[in-house]
């Protein structure tokens, strides 16, 4: 297992899927021990990652855990199973791992129609996702993406509420828009390089020796075309709608996922293809999308105040937190990217937390609807405090792990080169404000003020199982919040390096504003030429 | 040392907020007020052995705790920094709020959130204590923004009650508006110097910007200073933020006198003075301060006079005084600044331990209307509010009459204005101080003195008992904080009236650790031959003079008729609430729901999304249309397909070059 350890922690879940069916097929299981046995299998890769993160040295540079095996010969296409971590994608798979257990934890009772398959999904979901964040093969990090997306649409198109067709399809529509961009860009970008490999790493290092240059006009197009697929996935202001509809109407298993995992994954794209392979792109456009993004934190955060609907609140509320990632990406300053790394982790938790909150809501009410509620905090108070403890983080508390996020993208777009980033800076600052008005607003509804339906004057309050799920997401914020070196340690190195790869490119394009013809591999002695 | 004085009580809180439930009260009491107590032995000293006992210029001392945030060039560790600042402040805060503390034991006796109150309490202590002796900015923020959350929480207390839901809710929402300048400032600083750390930002200050920026001009520093100062205005409840304070009340009693009148919030002014390096060189950030300080002051003591709830007028009454050391910072008086902090929080002390008092002898009461007479019954609660009263009015030798007076002089002989203008400030000064002599007589003689109007039946027969003088455990923090009230203000006697005999011993000993005022221009020539202790001591006895004249005026007066309505305009508190929501909040939440998500987000961005959906739709169903299932018109597409081929071929083929 030593050596193999990501293919161990990608495959596993799919393992355990199969595990599922033999079990249901062979013995017959029914559904308790399915639940059981799917939330025992998804804890072995959070196991695997506990395993990961004691090898993981923080000093190195470079992905580390690589596995590396030619896979696909044919025709020219030479595309390999090549894994590897590094700090960008190190905690997104913590992440991914973590949330597959919670999640089970949290549909224990909520899905009761076709628990097999429910987890069956789940967990192929849950390798579709961690291969997405380990593929350093471009070929096979768009399989995962494309692979993941299956089990999601089922999930949302399932076990969802009233509208879920409707939300699933849209889901898959958008994304396979962004998707079929960027397989052309991948294609492109394949024979653009000679045609010999998909591996990312080498593609990075021509582009950033300067031996594989294209025309400004190219880089343009390549770069919208992996874009677009992130910015779909973030989602960024104003390719956000799919969202409140997809978290919606997914059940609450969805909706973790999703924000927790699969918005990440355009935070994690934009840092692992965009920036590295098309910095003159990337110093074009860095500042239309810093307005983008000044807009979803602004925008989400408004349409967030006035959402009658608890989820859509918490899913408005994700298009304003993301922003902030993209922000920070755009920035491209150490603290602005680590601060963007930090903002998904943070939200990864927080926000999944929520949805989870409203899950345990609807379960008991069967209504997401805000008015309905009001004076939980006495029948419930455990849960009173962890949605409290959540809120805070996401209204970016100090000692929370939102603020930790947020400041670093604020001070790093402050102090970066990125055109009007000052103005920026100022514009996302004001998420301070409004969070704090939609999330204590949100908590003065629900759980403060005189109980006005009877209904609620007997609901129970989080049980042994919920609480499982709920307080090491609650403790897991606080942690980060004061203690958020361990994760900004680990992902130095790697945002160091995207780092200095962006300054180099826009010293070289100052020095060279008309880089050569397009699309050809420059002769060796054009790396002095540009590196000078 | 600096470390477990902040680590106690928060220790104590997470053990009491986690175990508390199952405890009985009195285990609480111990815990809570405990913890508390060994902050303050420890405070005590601290301040003894590392401050008191050393030279004015060793009076620093750094201890760095752990890191907290590493990235790029942004370096912030938790460290605490103790110099003659912090000290004073630590003092005070553990000493005033362990007395709030066993106040409150008798005060929510029986209160099903007991265990839950005194989690929130000693939390408070904690956040406070971190933003009093932080070493940076970001940990200062912590503290900052924490102090806000326990405010929040305590408001909320009650939290089955919709006014103190809506009124916690409005106090953090209002408090963000400003730390949004704070943090925004805090960026610029890290930007500008590169550092967030005190002693390192306060040199850089010192050493990169010797002169101060002129009035008018907005350079760096000014940015700065006035972004601080809206997180100022927040925190302490200044003009235009200090909406949030009034309705603070719906917290219990003890939360007000310690969080809302003792402590936080007069974390702005203690920001102001712990940055005096920064303030001292932007007399435009200076001037704002004075006339924000001196307007509020002198706006809430309006509004105090025509209040009916007894907490409210203490509400008005603290945002008035905030005003005042507000105007000591904005005058350049830092140290007089912090010596009206340390004043008011014994007094301000007393009076809302004294309403609190009142409230629990009737049963909580809190409109004015329904008391009166309560002298009779609760005489120590009487005589400690007396002294309170004599003192914020600010009649010698109270504790108030040094520290508002030392401000008023200030304000007056003001190097960093430009003439007339410390005269001004000076002159609404002095007229606040004739109505808070004024609102505060008022308050007096409708709780405690003329005839009773509140319902009771004698002793025995049933209904509402009489009201009694409350228990031992609430008086004696009464009286101790009485007695302060009296003597407090004695460490810190103005030179002017021993004839320069004595030394003024608070600003000694603060002074070293804060800047020094700067000189407006025109005032070189006449700072330079200051005015003697003569005048000083001439408009002193002229302020005490007519302070003595409206209270015994408006004792007579509210005696006569102490139900006497009052202005309406000033009784709805110039509608500046009512304003605030017509202009900002309705329109943002209309807005936000018409325009953004109705129109824009569902309408235009779902609308053309779902619009290119339908024409996808569309197209297929016409392209559908080609697909019948028969073949003669499949047979008839072939051909005509076959025709175009070969049409090309023909006609453009062959123009096509070989290559």
């Amino acid at each position: 297992m030593g050596e193999h350890l990501l293919s161990w922690l990608t495959f596993a879940p799919t393992a355990g899927a199969l595990l599922l069916l033999v079990a249901r097929v062979l013995l017959a299981a029914r559904e308790e021990a399915i639940r059981r046995l799917a939330l025992a299998v998804s804890l072995v890769p959070l196991g695997l990652c506990g395993s990961m993160l004691v090898k993981f040295d923080p000093a190195a540079s470079g992905p580390q855990l690589v596995e590396r095996a030619p896979w696909i010969r044919f025709f020219g296409f030479n595309v390999d199973y090549f894994v590897g971590v590094d700090g960008v994608s190190l905690w997104l798979v913590v992440l991914s791992a973590l949330l597959v257990p919670v999640s089970i934890l949290i549909s224990w009772r909520a899905i009761e129609r076709h628990v097999l398959e429910f987890h069956v999904f789940l967990l192929l979901l849950e390798t579709g996702v961690i291969g997405v964040f380990v593929a350093l093969d471009m070929f096979l990090f768009f399989i995962f993406w494309e692979v993941m997306l299956v089990p999601m649409y089922f999930l949302i198109g399932i076990w969802g509420y009233e509208r879920r067709i409707y939300a699933a399809v849209k889901f898959i529509i958008y994304t396979m828009v962004g998707s079929a961009l960027m397989l052309a860009a991948i294609i492109s970008l394949y024979y653009l390089n000679g045609g010999t490999t998909f591996d990312i790493l080498a593609i990075t290092e021509n582009v950033r020796a300067g031996r594989l240059v294209w025309d400004a006009q190219t880089e343009r197009w390549l770069f919208w075309g992996f874009a677009l697929a992130f910015l779909i996935k973030v989602p960024l202001f104003p390719f956000h709608t799919w969202l409140p509809d997809a978290h919606v109407e997914a059940p609450t298993a969805g909706s973790v996922i999703l924000a927790g995992i699969l918005l990440k994954m355009g935070g994690y794209g934009l840092l692992r293809f965009n920036l590295p392979l098309f910095p003159r792109a990337t110093e074009e456009f860095a500042g239309v999308l810093g307005a983008l993004a000044v807009i979803s934190i602004i925008y989400g955060a408004l349409v967030s105040l006035v959402q009658p609907d608890l989820k859509k609140l918490i899913a408005y509320s994700s298009v304003s937190h993301m922003g902030f990632v993209v922000l920070g990406i755009m920035a491209r300053t150490e603290m602005g990217m680590q601060g963007a790394i930090f903002q998904m982790l943070s939200h990864g938790i927080a926000t999944s937390a929520l949805f989870m909150i409203a899950g345990i809501l609807s379960e008991r009410r069967h209504t997401r609807l805000i008015a309905e509620f009001g004076g939980l905090a006495h029948p419930m108070p455990v849960f009173s405090a962890l949605f409290g403890i959540l809120a805070l983080a996401s209204a970016a508390l100090p000692t929370l792990s939102g603020f930790v996020g947020e400041f670093l993208v604020l001070v790093g777009t402050y102090t970066s080169e990125l055109a009007q980033g000052r103005v920026y800076t100022v514009l996302a600052a004001t998420a301070m404000i409004l969070s704090a008005a939609y999330m204590l607003w949100t908590l003065e509804r629900v759980l403060f003020g005189e109980i006005t339906r009877e209904e609620n004057r007997q609901l129970p309050d989080v049980n042994a199982r919920e609480r499982l799920a709920l307080v090491p997401m609650a403790a897991l914020v606080i942690l980060m919040g004061v203690l958020p070196n361990p994760i900004l340690r680990r992902t130095d190195h790697a945002v160091l390096e995207l780092q200095r790869a962006a300054s180099r490119t826009i010293l070289v394009q100052r020095a060279h504003p008309a880089p050569p013809d397009r699309g050809r591999l420059a002769p060796p002695g054009a790396e002095v030429l540009e590196r000078r | 040392m600096l470390k477990a004085l902040v680590m106690i009580p928060l220790i104590s809180a997470g053990i009491i907020g986690i175990f508390g439930r199952r405890w009985s009260e009195r285990l609480i009491a111990v815990m809570g007020c405990g913890s508390v107590g060994l902050s303050l032995l420890l405070a005590v000293r601290v301040f003894f052995v590392e401050l008191w006992a050393r030279p004015p210029e060793q009076r620093l001392i750094l201890e760095p705790f752990f890191s907290w945030i590493e990235s790029g060039p942004l370096r912030v560790e938790w460290g605490f920094q103790l110099d003659a600042l912090s000290g004073v402040y630590i003092l005070f805060v553990t000493f005033v709020g362990f007395w709030i503390h066993v106040f409150a034991v008798g005060y929510m006796r029986g209160d099903p959130g007991y265990a839950r109150f005194f989690a929130y309490m000693n939390l408070f202590m904690f956040m406070m204590l971190v933003l009093v002796l932080a070493d940076n900015f970001l940990v200062m923020f912590i503290g900052w923004e924490g102090v806000g959350l326990c405010s929040y929480l305590l408001i909320g207390h009650y939290f089955d009650r919709a006014d103190a839901a809506r009124a916690a809710k409005k106090a953090f929402i209002v408090n963000r508006i400003g730390d949004f300048g704070f943090a925004l400032g805090m960026i610029l600083i890290f930007a500008t110097f590169g550092t967030l750390r005190f002693p390192e930002v306060m040199g850089a200050i010192a050493a990169r910007f010797p002169e101060p920026e002129a009035l008018g001009e907005v350079g760096i520093v000014t940015a700065i200073a006035l972004l601080l100062f809206v997180g100022a205005t927040g925190k302490s409840a200044q003009i235009p933020l200090y909406v949030w304070l009034p309705d603070a009340m719906a917290g219990p009693t003890p939360v007000s006198a310690l969080i809302h009148a003792a402590t936080m919030v007069t974390a702005g002014v203690y920001m102001i003075a712990r940055c005096s390096e920064l303030y001292a060189r932007s007399l435009t950030a200076l001037s704002v301060i004075a006339v924000v300080g001196a307007l509020t002051a002198f706006l809430a003591a309006t509004i105090g006079l025509a209040q009916w709830n007894i907490k409210k007028v203490l509400a008005y009454s603290t945002i008035s005084q905030l005003g005042y050391m507000f105007l000591a910072c904005g005058v350049g008086a830092f140290s007089a600044a912090i010596f009206h902090v340390v004043t008011h929080a014994f007094f301000k002390a007393v009076l809302f331990l004294g309403a609190g008092s009142v409230i629990i002898a009737l049963h909580h009461e809190e409109d004015m209307r329904r008391m009166g007479g309560l002298k009779r019954y609760m005489p120590l609660t009487y005589g400690a509010v007396l002294c309170g009263w004599l003192a914020i009015a600010g009649l010698p030798p109270f504790s108030g009459f040094f520290s508002k007076d030392e401000i008023l002089w200030r304000a007056w002989a003001s190097p960093v204005l430009p003439e007339p203008w410390g005269h001004v400030l000076w002159g609404v000064g002095f007229v606040t101080a004739i109505l808070t002599a004024t609102y505060m007589t008022r308050w007096i003689v409708l709780t405690f003195e003329g005839h009773e109007r509140f319902a009771h039946s004698p002793e025995g027969h049933g209904g509402i008992a009489a009201p009694r003088e409350s228990p031992r455990v609430m008086t004696i923090p009464l009286l101790v904080l009485a007695a302060l009230s009296i003597g407090g203000g004695w460490m810190g006697i103005s030179e002017a009236y021993t004839g320069g005999r004595l030394a003024n011993w608070f600003e000694q000993f603060v002074g070293p650790a804060l800047a020094r005022a700067p000189v407006h221009p025109d005032r070189l020539a006449v700072v330079a031959d200051e005015p003697g202790h003569g005048w000083e001591v001439g408009l002193a006895a002229v302020t005490a003079l007519a302070v003595l004249v409206a209270l015994l005026w408006a004792r007579r007066f509210y005696r006569r008729d102490p139900l006497r309505p009052a202005p309406s305009l000033l009784e709805n508190r110039y509608y500046v609430d009512e304003i605030y929501e017509g202009l900002f909040v309705r329109p943002l939440v209309r807005g936000a729901t018409v325009l953004l998500w109705r129109f824009f987000d569902v309408t235009i961005i779902d609308g053309m999304v779902n619009g290119v959906a339908a024409f996808v739709a569309a197209c297929a169903a016409v392209l559908r249309r080609l697909q019948t299932g028969l073949v003669r018109s499949y047979v008839v597409m072939f051909v005509i397909g076959a025709l175009i081929v070969l049409g090309y071929f023909i006609f453009i083929g062959d123009r096509i070059p070989a290559r």
